[in-house]
C-alpha cells in the first residue's frame, strides 16, 4: 500500500474550468486518476470537456459523487478560501497547487488544518503521485515507475530529476510528494516520514530539501528519536545561494544566518543520513543505500 | 519588497507608532530648508539605502542645526559600503533629517513569521542597537517572544508581558503597550513579512519611540496594496533583475562567470550547486518557469549576457509538461536571432528528450550537448575556462 493516494482516492478538481485546471484534469485522467467531479462557482450543472460534472461548491460535489480528496488550481488570491472550503467539506487529502498565496492568508488555514481531519499537501507544489495508481498534481507521470522508494521534496523539477535517476536505475517509487516551496505548508517532512514509517511498500526515502526554515533539521531529529530505520538519502539545494535573497520559492531564503544548506547537510549527516554532495548522484546513492541494508 | 526607513516611519506615524520628528530630502537645499522647522540643538542626518549597518558605514551624522548643510553634502552622492551592501556599496540619493532623541535605553522590537509554528511572533530584546542575529545566536534567552493567535491580534496582556520583560516601569509600560499594539496593526494592515525596530528607544521623558524602521512586505500580497507598491525604489534594485521580472523570469545576479538557465527554482539552485562542485562559479540564478519557449529563452539569454562576466552558459531543462523538443526549438530560434558570443551547453531531459537531442545535434549552430546533469556541469565549467568545445 502506498501513502496518501491509493485505489480508493476519488478526486474533485477545484478550479476545473481554468486553463491550468482543465489541462491537468485531462493529464490526471490519462494517468488513471479517478477524477469524479470539478468545482467552479457559477458553473454548477455544466460538464467539463471530459464529461465530468461541475458543481458550485465542494460540498455539493462530494455529496453527489462521493469525492473524498481535492486538488486546487485556484488563483492565489482565492486559494486560501478554496482550502478552507475543502476542509469544511471534510476532504481527506487536499493538494494545493496554486503558487503565490499571501502568507497572512495561510496562517489561519494552517490552524484550521490542525483542527481538522484533513491533510494538505502544498501549496506551491507539484502534488502527489503513486506510480501506476494515480497522480494528483502537475508532475509528468511517465518518468515514474511503481516500486518501493518514497520521495519527498520542497521542489518541483528537482524532484523529477531525482525520480528520473531512480527510474533509470530500475528503482521504482511508492509515493512521491512535493511538499511545496512556501514558508507555510500543509504537510512537512516529519508528517510524511510518519506515514512512510508505517507503509510496508516503502523501503527507503529520498528527501530533497533546500535553504530556508528548519524543516530538514527537524526531520533529522525526528528520524533518530523515532528510530526510522529505512534508509534515507538526502540532497539540499542552495549550497551556493547568497544570504538574504529569496531563491524563487517564497520559503527559500537564508535569513539572519539561519537556514543554510551547510547547516542542514550537517544536521542530516550527524544522524547517519546519506547526504548527496551534488544533485547528480541521488539515484546512485539510493541504490547503494538499499544494497547496504 | 523593501522600503526606505523614512517611508516605514511614515507608515508608523500614521498608525500611531511614535517616531522622531523629521522629513525626507532629495537635495542639500531641501535638507537645509526643512531643518529650519525642526527643534532641538542636535539633528540627525541619515542616508537612506536598502541595507543595514548604515551607522557603522558612516551613513549617519549627528550634527548641530547649522551643520546640516555640511552633513547633507557629505552624504548625498556618496557610495555607502556596509556589511549588507557588498563591497561595491550603494549610492546615497535620499536622506532623512530628524530631531535627535534624548536616549535613556536602546531596545529591539520585531515581528516575523515563526515557520516552525506557522504563527507570527512578536519579539523584543533588551539588546537594542546590536546585530539581532548575533544576539539570537549567542544569547537566545535575551530575545523574548509572544506568538499571535492566527486570525487574531496581539493582545494587550501580551504587549504588557513584553513591556515588563524589557524591564520597563511606570508610564514607560503604558507607552510601550501603545507602541507594540500599533506596530502589530502596521504589520497586519500591509501584509508585512518583517518589521524590525533597532533600536527602539526609551527617552529620558519615558516615551518609547522607533528610532529606526525596517519593513519588508510579502510580495505575494502586494496585489492588495497598490499604495505600498508606489513606495518601491527601483534604483535600489539590480537593473537586470527588474528587466527579468518584466518577463516573469526569476533572476538573481551573482558574482561568478558561468551563466545558467533552468526551469524550476529547486533545480536552478541545484544546477548552481553542481557548477560550483565542478570547479566553476555560478553567475546567476535564473528560473524560466514552466514556459521555456523561444521567447522566454531569448529573454533569458539577453539577461544572462547583460552580465559581462559570463564566459559560458548552461541551459538545463527537465521537461515534464514542457516538451523538450519545443524547448530545443526555442533554443535554436533564440540562438539564431541573437549573437551569443559565449559557448552554450544544453542539457534537456524528460518529455521528448531524444527528439530534442537530435534537433540540437542537427542544427548548424554551435551547441555543446550534454548527456546528463554532471556531464553538463563539467562541460560548462571547462568551456568557461576556455577549454575545448
Amino acid at each position: 500500500m502506498s501513502i496518501l493516494l491509493n485505489e480508493d482516492t476519488r478526486l474533485i478538481v477545484q478550479g476545473i474550468t481554468g486553463k491550468e485546471g482543465a489541462f491537468h484534469t485531462r493529464q490526471m485522467l490519462d494517468y488513471g486518476t479517478k477524477v469524479v467531479a470539478g468545482v467552479t462557482p457559477g458553473k454548477g450543472g455544466q460538464t467539463d470537456q471530459n464529461g465530468l460534472p461541475i458543481f458550485n461548491t465542494v460540498q455539493a460535489a462530494t455529496d453527489a459523487t462521493g469525492g473524498n480528496s481535492s486538488v486546487i488550481f485556484v488563483p492565489p488570491a482565492f486559494a486560501a478560501d478554496a482550502v478552507l472550503e475543502a476542509i469544511a467539506a471534510k476532504m481527506q487529502l487536499i493538494v494545493c497547487i496554486s503558487e503565490g498565496i499571501p502568507t497572512a492568508d495561510m496562517v489561519p488555514v494552517k490552524l484550521a488544518l490542525n483542527n481538522s481531519e484533513s491533510r494538505m499537501v502544498g501549496p506551491n507544489c507539484p502534488g502527489v503521485i503513486t506510480p501506476g495508481v494515480g497522480k494528483i498534481g502537475i508532475m509528468p507521470g511517465f518518468i515514474h515507475q511503481p516500486g518501493h522508494v518514497g520521495v519527498i521534496s520542497r521542489s518541483g523539477t528537482l524532484t523529477y530529476e531525482a525520480v528520473h535517476q531512480l527510474t533509470e536505475r530500475g528503482i521504482g517509487q511508492s509515493t512521491c510528494i512535493g511538499v511545496g516551496g512556501d514558508p507555510i505548508i500543509g504537510s512537512n517532512f516529519i508528517d510524511l516520514l510518519k506515514l512512510y514509517k508505517d507503509d510496508e511498500q516503502t523501503e527507503g526515502v529520498v528527501l530533497i530539501g533546500e535553504i530556508g526554515g528548519s524543516a530538514e533539521e527537524e526531520a533529522a531529529n525526528w528520524i533518530v528519536e523515532n528510530k526510522f530505520t529505512k534508509p534515507v538519502v538526502a540532497f539540499i539545494a542552495g549550497q551556493t545561494a547568497p544570504p538574504g535573497r529569496r531563491m524563487g520559492h517564497a520559503g527559500a531564503i537564508i535569513s539572519g544566518g539561519k537556514g543554510t544548506a551547510a547547516d542542514k547537510m550537517a544536521a542530516l549527516k550527524a544522524v547517519g543520513i546519506a547526504v548527496c554532495e551534488t544533485p547528480a548522484v541521488i539515484g546512485e546513492t539510493m541504490e547503494k543505500a538499499l544494497a547496504a541494508r | 519588497m523593501k522600503i526606505h526607513e523614512y517611508q516605514g516611519k511614515a507608515l508608523f506615524r500614521a498608525a500611531g507608532v511614535p517616531v522622531p520628528r523629521g522629513f525626507p530630502a532629495f537635495s542639500v537645499q531641501e535638507c537645509v530648508e526643512g531643518a529650519e522647522k525642526l527643534q532641538g540643538n542636535k539633528l540627525v542626518v541619515k542616508a537612506q539605502i536598502h541595507a543595514g549597518g548604515r551607522g557603522k558605514g558612516g551613513g549617519v551624522k549627528i550634527v548641530a542645526p547649522d551643520a546640516v548643510r555640511e552633513a547633507a553634502e557629505a552624504l548625498l552622492g556618496m557610495t555607502l559600503v556596509t556589511h549588507q551592501t557588498g563591497p561595491e556599496g550603494k549610492l546615497v540619493q535620499r536622506l532623512l533629517v530628524e530631531e535627535a532623541s534624548d536616549i535613556a535605553r536602546e531596545l529591539y522590537a520585531g515581528i516575523v513569521l515563526d515557520r516552525s509554528t506557522s504563527r507570527y511572533a512578536f519579539m523584543v530584546s533588551t539588546e537594542g542597537g546590536m546585530e539581532i542575529e548575533k544576539v539570537a545566536a549567542e544569547s537566545p534567552e535575551k530575545i523574548i517572544k509572544e506568538w499571535i493567535t492566527p486570525g487574531q491580534d496581539l493582545k494587550v496582556f501580551q504587549a504588557r508581558k513584553l513591556a515588563f520583560a524589557l524591564g520597563l516601569t511606570g508610564v514607560q509600560v503604558k507607552y510601550a503597550i501603545k507602541t507594540f499594539m500599533a506596530l502589530w496593526q502596521v504589520f497586519k494592515q500591509y501584509d508585512c513579512s518583517l518589521i524590525e525596530i533597532n533600536p527602539l528607544v526609551v527617552t529620558r521623558n519615558d516615551e518609547v519611540i522607533a528610532l529606526d524602521s525596517k519593513i519588508n512586505f510579502d510580495d505575494n500580497a502586494l496585489f492588495r496594496h497598490p499604495e505600498i507598491l508606489e513606495l518601491r525604489d527601483l534604483s535600489e534594485e539590480e537593473k537586470s533583475e527588474i528587466e527579468a521580472s518584466r518577463y516573469h523570469l526569476n533572476y538573481i545576479k551573482l558574482e561568478g562567470d558561468v551563466g545558467c538557465m533552468v526551469n524550476g527554482a529547486g533545480l536552478a539552485m541545484a544546477t548552481m550547486d553542481i557548477i560550483k562542485h565542478c570547479g566553476g562559479e555560478p553567475a546567476n540564478f535564473l528560473d524560466v518557469g514552466g514556459v521555456a519557449n523561444a521567447e522566454t529563452v531569448a529573454h533569458g539569454f539577453n539577461i544572462i549576457l547583460s552580465d559581462k562576466n559570463v564566459k559560458a552558459i548552461l541551459i538545463n531543462i527537465f521537461g515534464g509538461i514542457v516538451r523538450c523538443d519545443r524547448v530545443a526549438q526555442g533554443v535554436i530560434d533564440a540562438m539564431g536571432q541573437l549573437k551569443v558570443s559565449v559557448p552554450v551547453v544544453v542539457r534537456l531531459e524528460g518529455t521528448n528528450a531524444v527528439q530534442a537531442g537530435e534537433m540540437l545535434q542537427g542544427s548548424p549552430l554551435e551547441f555543446i550537448v550534454a548527456k546528463n546533469l554532471e556531464d553538463a556541469a563539467e562541460k560548462v565549467v571547462l568551456a568557461s575556462k576556455g577549454g575545448s568545445k
